[in-house]
């Protein structure tokens, strides 16, 4: 049997003595598209902090493909195969929207630190750039400074940062936030094309989004899961109706 | 898919600058040649013993400068510590010199730079493992506290400091070839503006490397640069180094061009000479640093002849790019870059006009500002000298009510004038970018 994607064992995150994740254990199997839903302060984005590096658990494991990350700095996790994304857009905002997702290929292809070959020359460097523009729709933008873009531009070269490594478990905070009805249908439509063959973890808040693009809904409320299925099922649980879905409507 | 391929392969280029057709490699090897030659024949034009010499200075300083600009323009490290890498390769090549001269060693003058270069990578590696843990306002004060460390051991370590006197050396008993001994500052010219062509071409290239974009990525957000997989730290640290390794490149350069030196090679005011010139220049592009290490030469060493105050005017000056133009004199130039794209000429020439205009009465404003500032410290320091003042080849009475008034009104009715013709650059810029978009729009 192949070890899970990603898998959390009984996670701990204290804050002083708020007790912002309360014990969550969470398996990802390899390939699926997981969504993870809850109220505002439910503790999702810590918990993707915890999962990707940018918080080390008070207690409990975090192991990547049955391998222990847990306390390993962010470029550690990154390396081994996951990629995520921000929810306040996190981008290199004074260089070009080329220069910024050149850089994100730039470790997956091992060119690590070179200060002794030319940029420019780096023919696969280019080209993987090139494709990762097109599948955002950046291709005509990329002399532009990406501090400059639109917000719904600038949360697909989010996404395209994200996903240049070539990495395994793709984790996109909030994807969708603050896009109108047709930006985020584009949104959806690139995450779906993006995730093909990857595992895909993602919050967010549009329902429509969630029921849409996930094989499987965890729902965390107050620094719990409360509940972990495939939508269909998420829709009728009567936890979820009242914690959330309920609150929501 | 193939054309789009092609497009992309353009990218890099600049196109403008070269017509279709010509090869990569003089696209990319051109300027240097033609920088090469400027530097070949500058002696011709400025052959004066002391314009070689300040052309030799302008070459050390534009060396350090490009050095420093890797911390700040490039990673965003803002270092005050950055003459300790100066000195100590400066300090490390005297030695090599006197042992080389000591010894009768086989070693030729140019090449004891590579003295300087080990050495200011050296303290560049160990200095660096400490403070580039940290970036920002941690870093700044790590880099203080180093640059005042190496400052005042340069008085207790006499032996290799040389004490308040410092340690000097003959750069023509080394090995000769060729028949140059390097007595006549020519010399000395060219073997400086070689190592410094020779720098600023691998400076050059560092930038366009993966490690060189790695650093433009840590130093606009280095936590994004940490979820693509790189450490910042790791970054920094190389960054560092090979700024330390430049900087002791220029040190050395300056140890063979004075013969001597001394604790103050190491000390916070060669530190603050540099963040100025790579300031005043530009740090946000690659030619800034350089365009300040040439003005800040100049004036260091015009304006030290011409008044006692020149630090004044220098601080003055300094903190007029951080107020108004805090991208620097290339900054400057770089925002009319458009316009030239666009080939907006009719425009430009306009907005030159109305530059001159403006000009003017800002440099009667000026005069105003140093006739007041040079009479100032004239009755408070030299009042035993007598009232009067020489200034612009004028005598001016410094206890006159009428030099004072004089004085008052070319300081506010040039700020005046000013203020009325600057509107008319306001609006010639206006028009010029409405003219250089609507012609982006019909290409």
């Amino acid at each position: 049997m192949t070890a899970p994607a990603i898998a959390l064992a009984d996670v701990h995150k204290n804050f002083g003595a708020t007790k912002i994740i309360r014990g969550v254990s969470l398996d990802v199997p390899v390939g699926e598209r997981h969504a993870i839903i809850g109220p505002n302060g439910a503790g999702k984005s810590t918990l993707f902090n915890l999962m990707s590096g940018r918080l080390t658990p008070s207690s409990g494991t975090v192991r990547l493909d049955g391998e222990d990350i847990t306390g390993l700095p962010p470029h550690e996790i990154n390396r081994r195969g996951l990629c995520r994304s921000f929810q306040v857009t996190n981008i290199f905002p004074r260089l070009s929207v080329w220069e910024n997702v050149r850089c994100a290929v730039l470790w997956s292809l091992g060119y690590r630190y070179a200060f002794w070959r030319g940029i420019d020359s780096l023919a696969d460097a280019r080209e993987r750039t090139e494709t990762i523009l097109k599948a955002i729709d950046l291709i005509d933008r990329r002399r532009v400074q990406a501090g400059v873009l639109a917000y719904a531009e600038q949360r697909a070269l989010e996404i395209g940062i994200t996903i240049a490594g070539g990495a395994k478990i793709i984790l996109l905070d909030e994807p969708s936030a603050g896009m109108s009805a047709a930006e985020a249908a584009r949104a959806v439509a690139l995450i779906r094309k993006v995730s093909e063959g990857r595992t895909l973890i993602m919050i967010e808040h549009d329902m429509d989004v969630v029921f849409d693009l996930a094989d499987r809904i965890s729902v965390l409320v107050y620094g719990e899961i409360i509940a972990s299925d495939v939508p269909a099922k998420i829709k009728q649980d009567a936890a979820v109706q009242t914690a959330y879905l309920g609150a929501a409507a | 898919m193939s054309d789009a391929a092609s497009d992309i392969a353009k990218l890099p280029a600049r196109g403008a600058l070269y017509p279709a057709g010509v090869p990569a490699a003089v696209r990319l090897a051109g300027p240097w040649i033609a920088l090469a030659l400027l530097f070949l024949l500058l002696p011709l034009v400025f052959a004066s013993g002391s314009a070689l010499t300040m052309l030799s200075l302008m070459g050390i300083m534009i060396v350090f400068a490009l050095s420093y600009n890797m911390l700040l323009g490039e990673t965003g490290l803002l270092s005050f510590g950055h003459a300790v890498y100066y000195g100590l390769g400066g300090f490390l090549t005297v030695h090599a010199m006197n042992a080389v001269i000591r010894d009768g060693l086989p070693v030729p003058l140019p090449l004891l730079p590579l003295v300087g270069a080990a050495g200011g990578l050296l303290f560049g590696i160990i200095f660096g493992s400490v403070s580039t843990r940290r970036a920002g306002t941690a870093f700044a004060m790590i880099s203080l506290g180093l640059g005042e460390l190496v400052a005042s051991s340069s008085l207790i370590l006499r032996g290799f400091f040389g004490g308040e006197e410092g340690v000097s050396t003959n750069r023509t008993k080394l090995l000769h070839l060729f028949g140059l001994n390097f007595g006549p500052q020519i010399q000395v010219y060219y073997l400086i503006a070689a190592w410094c062509l020779v720098c600023m071409a691998a400076m050059y290239a560092l930038r366009r490397t993966p490690f060189g974009r790695m650093c433009n990525a840590v130093r606009e957000n280095a936590e994004r640069a940490q979820f693509v997989g790189y450490n910042p730290q790791v970054v920094r640290f190389i960054a560092f180094s090979l700024a330390g390794l430049f900087a002791g490149v220029a040190g050395a350069l300056a140890a063979i061009n004075f013969e001597l030196v001394n604790s103050a090679a190491v000390g916070a005011e060669q530190s603050g000479l540099v963040l100025l010139a790579a300031y005043i220049g530009g740090i946000g592009n690659f030619a800034g640093p350089v365009i300040g290490a040439i003005i800040v030469t100049w004036l260091e060493v015009m304006l030290s002849d011409v008044t006692e105050v020149w630090q004044l005017y220098f601080g003055l000056l300094f903190i007029g790019m951080v107020m108004f133009a805090p991208q620097g004199i290339a900054g400057l130039i770089m925002v009319h870059e458009p316009l030239w794209q666009a080939r907006a000429y009719g425009s430009m020439l306009w907005l030159a006009v109305t530059y001159l205009i403006a000009l003017l009465p800002a440099l009667v404003c000026l005069a105003g500002a140093i006739v007041v500032i040079e009479m100032t410290y004239h009755i408070s320091v030299k009042a035993s000298d007598g009232p009067a003042i020489s200034l612009f080849h004028l005598t001016l009475d410094t206890t006159s009510v009428k030099s004072w008034l004089a004085a008052a009104v070319l300081l506010g009715g040039g700020f005046v004038l000013f203020r009325l013709t600057w509107p008319l650059v306001g609006a010639a810029w206006h028009d010029a970018f409405v003219e250089a978009r609507g012609a982006g729009r019909a290409k």
